[in-house]
């Protein structure tokens, strides 16, 4: 295994300066992520991950975004690249899928044309040839009789049918890298299932890496072997994905956690929703920009911001939390069975010993 | 689709019908002056007066009159004679439409060749000096009124009264077959007068859809897939962006073929808007008739045209 990741996010600051006051979109996000791997990056809207990913792809420079940190892609950082040379790799080296497969196809244009165009894009084929290479990729991505479906146009499509159409269209130049991004928000939830288990496969079969952007645990929860939750702009939580289903660290984690359905767990369990909306991003909460949300905080979380450092003995599992390690695994052991943060809070005592 | 097409054919001779009726009873209930007096003359005695109402058929009870204009019209195809020159209408349309045509078309070409580039070049280049300064021509050219703006054309480049004697002025519009270079150069200052304010209008448009077009999720697909720019705008925005105002072409173009009256005025070009202003003034009905019709055939053409053109290039339109 080469020790070098393929895209490594350092300190990545994302900033829209707008009327209203300085958006700070991402703000020192750092992530790796390994050839042939997948990571997950979970947030709610306005968390950031959206405007990271389009960072990576070189789509916010002209959306007015002051960028800073690094972006290193096979250890080119993609930041100081020119924008000519950010064209050559979007789309060929690092290709994207996004959220509505309707609106982010052309409507004029023949799906088969559209996939044809992106491989003519980067690479000086035929036309003939790049058609037949429409229909292997419709065909690749389990469009059924693609010969014939390369000459329709979008609306003639499914749903499920225009995201693996985008899938194909992102395909043809055999990414290295595949940022999905909400790929399976806009589709019903047996065409979600499809969609994410056709991402597994070529995954495997063309050994790319992927990251998956979603605001939904469960649709990460297969497919990355690395989940990092972000909030805010910046990423509170990072780890494996069996460690980060099993012992999350982070009251924001335990909330996206016991916000979800599950089959197992016992019918009566209530789903607790996580009080709050998110955080304003130009007018950001002081200090730990969770406390406002978290049933946990202590006064001065409002002044302290927290840093990610690992959880004592386990090194790849970082999180940004201001209450204490032991204090946190008593909550989440109480949350884990059952009760409600309020409940947890009076079981484990006040947490930094006030009375 | 064809069945569709001959549907919309059949709504369109409807609606003819209806506007024929509308303009003959219109013309006839608004207070004007008599046609039958006004043909005959100053100082013109009664009788003479009543011997032409009758030669006109202005006697006959408003009804009749009605059923025989409309007879005629939808039997015939004729559009009666003119009260005034005693001409046919549809022969005086003819006559005047070469002209109109020539003047709607250049204007056509010239405002969508000036007025759609600078509109997309607004819209890439938003708040930039060069949108402000487009905007802002355009918004004097939508204020200004044809009439001033083709006299003061006409005082800066006429080749007989201008300052810098460049265009021929008022008056000299020739046949295109008669002589096709005097044809164009005459044409060229009412090209420029008719199209300014559609230019800057289509500006506007053609501005604020590619700025809507642009911030929709396939350009960013476009831009993700590592197209150029370029291709980007002009093979993923502009297609997208110019289809809404495809209507608004067809329907202005339709209207001018109905004769553009200001500007024709001014220029002293013998088209159907001259046609219709002398018309009124003459209280000559066949004619307002003939030319009313005329526009709306026109209109009813052009809205057809542009549906069917609709679907040809925007395939999620289709139509049962």
């Amino acid at each position: 295994m080469s020790a070098e990741p393929l895209l490594r996010v350092e300190d990545l600051h994302v900033e829209f300066p707008t009327e209203d006051g300085v958006v700070h979109a991402v703000d020192g996000l750092s992530y790796d992520v390994r050839r042939g791997r997948t990571l997950g990056i979970v947030g709610e809207s306005g968390s950031g991950k959206t405007v990271s990913s389009l960072t990576t792809m070189g789509l916010t420079r002209r959306m007015g975004a002051r960028i800073s940190g690094r972006i290193l892609f096979e250890g080119r950082d993609l930041l100081t690249l020119s924008e000519e040379e950010m064209r050559k790799l979007r789309g060929n080296d690092i290709a994207m899928v996004f959220q509505d497969p309707l609106s982010s196809l052309h409507p004029l244009y023949r799906v088969g044309a559209q996939i044809v165009e992106a491989l003519r894009a980067h690479r000086d084929v035929p036309k003939a040839h790049a058609h037949a290479r429409a229909i292997e990729l419709l065909g690749l991505v389990g469009i059924p009789d693609p010969g014939r479906r390369v000459n329709d146009y979008p609306h003639e499509f499914s749903g499920g049918e225009r995201q693996r159409a985008m899938i194909a269209m992102a395909l043809v130049n055999e990414p290295k890298l595949l940022i999905a991004d909400e790929p399976t928000t806009a589709l019903d939830v047996t065409v979600q299932a499809q969609i994410l288990a056709l991402l597994e496969r070529l995954q495997r079969e063309l050994a790319m890496a992927i990251v998956i952007v979603t605001h939904d645990l469960g649709v990460v929860a297969e497919m990355a072997e690395y989940i990092a939750v972000m909030y805010a702009g910046r990423i509170v939580e990072t780890a494996p994905a069996e460690r980060l289903f099993s012992a999350p660290e982070h009251p924001y984690t335990w909330g996206l956690l016991k916000s979800i359905p599950t089959l197992e767990g016992p019918r009566v369990q209530e789903l607790e929703p996580i009080p709050g909306s998110p955080p304003s991003l130009i007018h950001r909460p002081s200090g730990c920009h969770f406390h406002p949300r978290c049933p946990y905080a202590q006064p001065e979380h409002a002044r302290i911001d927290p840093r990610s450092e690992p959880v004592p003995g386990e090194p790849a599992h970082r999180v940004a939390c201001l209450l204490e390690p032991a204090t946190r695994r008593r909550l989440w052991a109480q949350l884990r069975a059952g009760w409600t943060p309020a409940e947890a809070l009076i079981a484990v005592g006040s947490p930094e010993g006030q009375a | 689709m064809t069945r569709y097409i001959i549907r919309r054919i059949l709504w369109g001779v409807v609606l003819l019908i209806l506007v024929s009726a509308l303009t003959f009873i219109l013309f006839r209930i608004l207070p004007t002056a008599d046609p039958a007096r006004l043909r005959a003359g100053r100082n013109a005695s009664p009788a003479v007066v009543a011997a032409l109402r009758r030669d006109l058929g202005l006697d006959k009870p408003l009804i009749t009159q009605f059923w025989i204009y409309m007879k005629n019209l939808f039997l015939h195809f004729d559009l009666g004679y003119s009260y005034y020159s005693t001409a046919s209408v549809k022969s005086l349309i003819f006559d005047r439409l070469p002209a109109t045509v020539s003047l709607t078309v250049g204007a056509a070409v010239v405002w969508l060749v000036v007025g759609l580039p600078v509109g997309i070049i607004s819209a890439l280049r938003r708040r930039s000096k060069l949108d402000r300064a487009s905007m802002g021509t355009a918004l004097v050219l939508v204020s200004a009124p044809e009439y001033w703006l083709g006299l003061i054309c006409l005082y800066l480049f006429a080749a007989d009264i201008g300052q810098l004697r460049v265009f021929p002025g008022s008056g000299s519009y020739v046949g295109i077959t008669s002589d096709p270079v005097k044809w164009l150069t005459s044409l060229i200052l009412p090209w420029f007068v008719l199209a300014a304010s559609f230019a800057a209008v289509y500006a506007r448009l053609i501005r604020g859809s590619l700025i809507e077009t642009m911030s929709e999720d396939y350009i960013r697909t476009a831009r993700a897939k590592g197209l150029r720019e370029r291709r980007v705008v002009l093979h993923h925005g502009v297609p997208a962006a110019i289809n809404p105002i495809l209507t608004i072409v067809a329907l202005d173009v339709g209207t001018l073929l109905g004769g553009a009256i200001l500007v024709e005025t001014v220029f002293n070009v013998p088209g159907i808007g001259r046609l219709s202003y002398d018309a009124i003034t003459h209280a000559d009905f066949p004619i307002i008739q003939g030319t009313v019709l005329l526009v709306a055939l026109f209109i009813v053409v052009a809205n057809i045209l542009a549906d069917i053109a609709y679907a040809y290039l925007d395939p999620r339109v289709r139509y049962s």
